[in-house]
């Protein structure tokens, strides 16, 4: 089995390297406060000094999908991938502005917020459809993996045949329960990591130039 | 919310796999988010595709307004692949699609969920 994937990458590169292909686009993808933009900053930051997006307890602070070309990772085992970083506004089911009444936003900036996240939303519904190579899916590893949201995500993931990477992340939170998120999507690498404090990174760098390569 | 002579409730639809199987992708969606905009309860006897998923997130976002529909709350079981074991080996060994399972989809904010698990969805729904 290992051999057919071996051999897969080895073709995959060599292809790559004779036909040019852009750059991969992986996406950051999970449900609103899971700490997607944090962990894009942290990816961006630790390989061009730049950063993304504004990072906020508020959700939906990230309401329209963000690119970063040209990303070089080395990963330890001496792999090297470039790939542009896509960071999406948070997907979910719905929204209601006076959620955002209870963080002190009046009324009119809370509708307009709503209303920019549902645009966002399906913003983001519409770059896995059409223009994401691979996903980073990132789950908060305090809460239940199994909210429909991620049910929904990882299916439709799934259903488009992209290599996707399980996030469980926050664990520098006492709650974290990153086993969890293992046992609930077997069929995925999962890497625990703090974007946050930069705790694991390097394993997730090892996985992406190993799965997105 | 409908009404049935004066006396107030929910309106539950329990939609059989056939009945769907008869729509196109964009009437099963347009089916679904009509019934749940009036404050019904639709029942899937067989959830959506995945693709169908993606695209009803996407018109659900398009017709949430303030003060007005605030958007799904939708619940099924995890599929068999998620809950891993031998079965889910076996599934991914010969390849075979995940089965989508029932599937209760309703107005966010009327439908609740109080406990899911795998064989398991236990949901709390108010009137309007």
């Amino acid at each position: 089995m290992s051999f057919l994937i071996r051999a897969r990458k080895k073709i995959s590169r060599f292809l790559k390297f004779f036909l040019k292909k852009k750059s991969a686009r992986i996406g950051i993808y999970g449900p609103p406060n899971a700490g997607k933009t944090t962990l894009a900053n942290r990816i961006v930051r630790d390989w061009t000094g730049d950063a993304v997006g504004p990072v906020s307890e508020i959700p939906h602070e990230t309401r329209r999908a963000r690119r970063k070309e040209n990303i070089t990772i080395n990963g330890a085992n001496g792999s090297t991938i470039t790939i542009d970083i896509v960071d999406t506004p948070g997907v979910t089911t719905k929204i209601d502005y006076r959620e955002f009444l209870e963080y002190g936003l009046d009324k009119e900036e809370a509708i307009v917020r709503a209303r920019e996240a549902t645009e966002g939303v399906a913003e983001a519904m519409h770059w896995l459809r059409e223009d994401i190579d691979g996903v980073i899916y990132v789950l908060d590893s305090t809460l239940d993996p199994f909210m429909q949201v991620n049910i929904m995500m990882i299916g439709i993931i799934e259903s488009r045949k992209l290599p996707v990477i399980i996030v469980a992340n926050k664990i520098d939170l006492p709650d974290a329960a990153p086993a969890r998120l293992k046992s609930a999507f077997p069929q995925h690498p999962v890497v625990p990591v703090s974007g946050l404090e930069g705790k694991n990174v390097e394993n997730l760098y090892e996985q992406m130039t190993d799965y997105f390569g | 919310m409908a009404m049935l002579q004066g006396v107030q409730g929910v309106q539950i639809d329990l939609i059989s796999e056939d009945r769907m199987a008869r729509l196109t992708s964009m009437e099963k969606i347009r089916l679904i988010l009509d019934d749940v905009k009036e404050g019904n309860i639709v029942v899937l006897e067989k959830g959506l595709a995945p693709e169908e998923a993606s695209k009803l997130i996407e018109l659900t976002m398009m017709e949430i307004k303030p003060d007005g529909f605030t958007g799904i709350e939708m619940e099924t079981y995890p599929d068999q692949e998620s809950m891993g074991g031998f079965s889910s080996f076996f599934t991914r060994l010969i390849g075979r699609k995940a089965r989508s399972r029932l599937t209760v989809i309703g107005p966010a904010n009327q439908l609740k969920m109080i406990k899911k698990e795998k064989d398991l969805i236990s949901a709390w729904v108010s009137s309007r």
